[in-house]
């Protein structure tokens, strides 16, 4: 039964500043992440919406939003290109570091991985809240930035020197937010780290760790060491900015026809090279918790193992490792050398057989299984074809001489959107259905739910494919036109009225999940128990929701993760805590607790 | 135990009990041979071992594609380099004996050790803060040349780092000394760990004075 409030949960405990808003309980910390992030991934869709009328409908005004904005962006209701290139640089950051990284790795890391790893808490809660803080920092930097002259940052979110340097004001900030979310994810990647190290309770081996945490455990990994480079970059390029250094400037260059009084010297490539050898990681950074997210729900709705879970740890762990190898394909059109795009194409070769392992071990699991199609399954089934597409538009672009050809065209804008839009946040979603009960003792409702996930998984194919199409095409991306003054592009632009009303309509598509989420947390139907959906993984064992602490008692850990179906079980699943048969049970290990 | 959870967590007093303890605290886990903090440290040291890594990665770039750079020791002065080096190493010494008067239960030594090692890396300060001024007063920016920039960019980020360890020690050395009456061993770790963080300010230093000053 649920064992909340009582004892774990007496109102008068704590202030509600120290329990809600200054909390270091890890569950709640998840969930503060939770609300930011989707708040950013809100507001990140938003700008894009914005963007999709200037492409759709180029240089007319925008209906009835386009009244609120003032002159310096849009003059009339008629969006200036320099808006459009700040709403372009900013959908970019906001969408990677303050939405899916956010809610990936910072809410669901933190609601999830010490329950499953059996842990108390994660192993530095104070650590945790900072990690939170400084991250809610950062965001309202980047949120400031859109009011300082010249607007926001409109360099692109990959801030290319020597344009970033001599951009707006709007640039220092994306440097000093980025440097505040930089820190957020360290410290919470160190966090992840050693909880799973340090606090993973008796019994609970390496090989027995669900998938999630796994994947957690390499994310955690990358973002401690690839996010420091990116650190030392914006330093720099403050540097460059503030103390007029030339880190990325070369000699001779001229803006508006004026040669610039810098001493010159610099790198323009540096830039780049220390800007991907982050910027690739964060990809995968993207992927992996989604990864993770979607082998539980699967391995949970099959009611049965995991395919290959071995396999599937083993090539986690490799893409971890080749992720940092991989960065210079981003930039096979600089000049490098074909010696260097030699090896970077075969490391990108390589890099894509363990995730084409991993989801081939996700597609074979489905294989007998009896499966539920329950709203969080649709959502990680169409994970599965829907990341497929993603990953294999990116081959191309990974070989030197098709990117030539594609490299910055929409191709690549669909090819990345197809990897994290219904990728990663179809997986965020079904890990928000999977997961709500634990949190909040409420089920979400199922009909809203379907009415949730099929428009969406309609219009995001609405959105993006035509992308593919346009790119094949040669349609440039970031033009502020679309490509009007193409003649190459032209019989491809009526696309975008489609796509343009695809991604309105995909707007229009959440407002079910914002109807559920809300409303379930207040009306949505009482689970019966502390394991709602017959889970073996450790997060079902507690209390609904978890009381400080977790657990009621220390679990101890005697199973892989996923012994559903074991035949001459007595229910078809078998929860990681249950003592195997015949064996003397200790006190309090089991739900018998309850 | 309920004294650990209740540092560990301010709050904790408030709430009834709990059935968890955070454990590793104090003692090493037994495969991982460590504490949670100092495994907290290592991972943070990796990450900046990353910071360091990639402007130490720069600095050769702009060396190798640089037209003219200059020797180090004709622009800087390699005595007040080589001075601040051997303070640099005397604190991380000072910094050891603090952690080993603690593990003597010596307290007294400990402050004595402590408070040298923060005035060795004020000593640092100052002498860095000279040196910047001379630049200054000359006229020599990081806007100067490429090799000024590099060279006011990481001993900038170090100096940051120099300070950072300098409010850490200060802070063991007067309110977190408190602990020493509660909880000795936790605070041993502490200054253990502080300790960890302080020789790998050092190590940067090492590498960044024969690089700059010298090469």
């Amino acid at each position: 039964m649920s064992q909340q409030g009582h004892a774990h949960h007496d109102p008068h405990e704590l202030p509600f500043w120290k329990k809600y808003v200054f909390s270091t309980d890890h569950k709640v910390i998840g969930i503060q992440y939770g609300f930011t992030g989707l708040f950013f991934l809100f507001f990140g869709f938003c700008l894009v919406m914005l963007m999709r009328w200037q492409l759709a409908y180029p240089e007319q005004p925008v209906p009835v939003i386009g009244k609120f904005f003032n002159d310096s962006s849009m003059p009339g209701g008629v969006m200036l290109p320099e808006f459009y290139n700040s709403l372009g640089a900013m959908h970019g950051t906001i969408m990677v570091f303050l939405g899916i990284v956010p809610v990936a790795f910072g809410a669901f890391v933190n609601f999830v991985l010490p329950l499953q790893v059996g842990a108390p808490d994660m192993a530095f809660p104070r650590l945790n809240m900072a990690s939170y803080w400084l991250l809610v920092v950062g965001g309202i930097v980047m949120l400031v930035s859109f009011f300082v002259p010249g607007g926001a940052a409109n360099s692109g979110w990959t801030s290319y020197a020597p344009l970033a340097v001599v951009a707006t004001t709007g640039q220092t900030y994306w440097l000093i937010g980025m440097a505040f979310l930089i820190q957020s994810s360290l410290l919470g990647a160190i966090n992840v780290i050693a909880t799973t190290f340090q606090l993973r309770a008796k019994g609970l081996t390496f090989m027995r760790l669900p998938f999630f945490v796994w994947s957690q455990l390499v994310t955690a990994f990358l973002l401690v060491l690839a996010f420091p480079p990116l650190l030392a970059a914006a330093v720099l390029q403050l540097m460059d900015r503030i103390a007029h250094t030339s880190f990325f400037m070369p000699s001779g260059l001229l803006v508006s026809g004026q040669p610039l009084e810098i001493s010159g010297g610099g790198s323009v490539l540096l830039w780049q090279h220390l800007f991907w050898f982050l910027a690739h990681p964060e990809v995968y950074v993207l992927i992996l918790p989604a990864m993770g997210i979607v082998a539980e729900v699967i391995a949970n709705n099959i009611r049965k193992p995991l395919w290959g879970y071995k396999a599937m740890v083993y090539s986690v762990v490799f893409i971890g490792f080749m992720s940092f190898i991989v960065w210079a394909h981003h930039m096979y059109l600089t000049g490098m050398g074909t010696a260097i795009s030699a090896f970077f194409q075969a490391t990108t070769m390589i890099i894509s057989i363990p995730s084409v392992i991993i989801l081939t071990a996700l597609f074979i699991s489905l294989w007998g299984g009896s499966i539920r199609f329950n709203t969080q399954m649709l959502f990680a089934l169409a994970f599965l074809p829907m990341f497929g597409i993603g990953g294999l538009t990116g081959l191309p672009l990974g070989l030197s001489s098709p990117d030539i050809y594609l490299h910055d065209t929409y191709y690549v804008i669909g090819h990345f959107h197809y990897v994290v839009a219904p990728g990663t946040i179809f997986a965020l979603f079904a890990g928000v259905y999977h997961w709500f009960p634990k949190a909040t003792g409420r089920k979400m409702n199922e009909f809203l739910g379907q009415l949730h996930f099929w428009p969406s998984l309609v219009f995001m194919n609405g959105i993006f494919f035509p992308m593919m199409i346009q790119g094949l095409a040669g349609v440039q991306r970031r033009l502020y036109d679309g490509g009007a003054q193409y003649a190459h592009a032209k019989d491809y632009l009526d696309l975008n009225v489609m796509m343009s009303w695809s991604a309105w309509l995909l707007a229009i598509a959440q407002i079910p999940f914002i109807i559920n989420f809300i409303g379930s947390l207040f009306a949505g139907k009482k689970v019966d128990s502390d394991n709602p959906w017959e889970a073996t993984t450790l997060e079902w064992q507690t209390p609904t929701p978890p009381g400080h602490g977790n657990f009621l008692t220390q679990p101890i850990v005697y199973r892989g993760p996923y012994e559903y179906s074991v035949p001459g079980a007595s229910k078809d699943f078998t929860s990681q805590n249950e003592p195997p048969a015949g064996a003397s049970q200790p006190a309090g290990t089991s739900q018998g607790v309850h | 135990m309920n004294r650990l959870q209740e540092l560990l967590n301010p709050q904790a007093h408030l709430k009834e009990s709990t059935n968890m303890d955070m454990p590793y605290i104090v003692h090493p886990r037994e495969d991982t041979g460590l504490f949670n903090a100092k495994l907290g440290i290592w991972l943070f040291l990796a990450s900046e071992v990353m910071l360091f890594g990639a402007l130490f990665s720069s600095y050769i770039l702009m060396r190798i594609g640089a037209f003219q750079w200059p020797q180090g020791s004709d622009v800087l002065n390699v005595p007040l380099g080589a001075l601040n080096t051997v303070i640099l190493i005397s604190s991380s010494v000072s910094m050891v004996l603090s952690w080993v008067s603690l593990k003597e239960k010596n307290l007294g030594k400990f402050r004595l050790c402590l408070a040298v090692t923060i005035l060795l890396a004020l000593g640092f300060m100052v002498v860095k803060a000279f040196e910047y001024s001379a630049k200054f007063s000359h006229h020599i920016f990081p806007e100067t040349s490429t090799y000024f920039a590099i060279y006011f960019t990481l001993t900038g980020l170090h100096a940051f780092h120099v300070m950072g360890g300098v409010v850490v020690n200060t802070y063991f050395l007067f309110p977190g000394t408190k602990m020493w009456q509660t909880d000795p061993e936790r605070f041993t770790n502490r200054i253990e760990v502080a300790g960890v963080y302080w020789h790998f300010v050092d190590l940067v230093w090492i590498f960044l004075f024969p690089i700059l000053y010298l090469l």
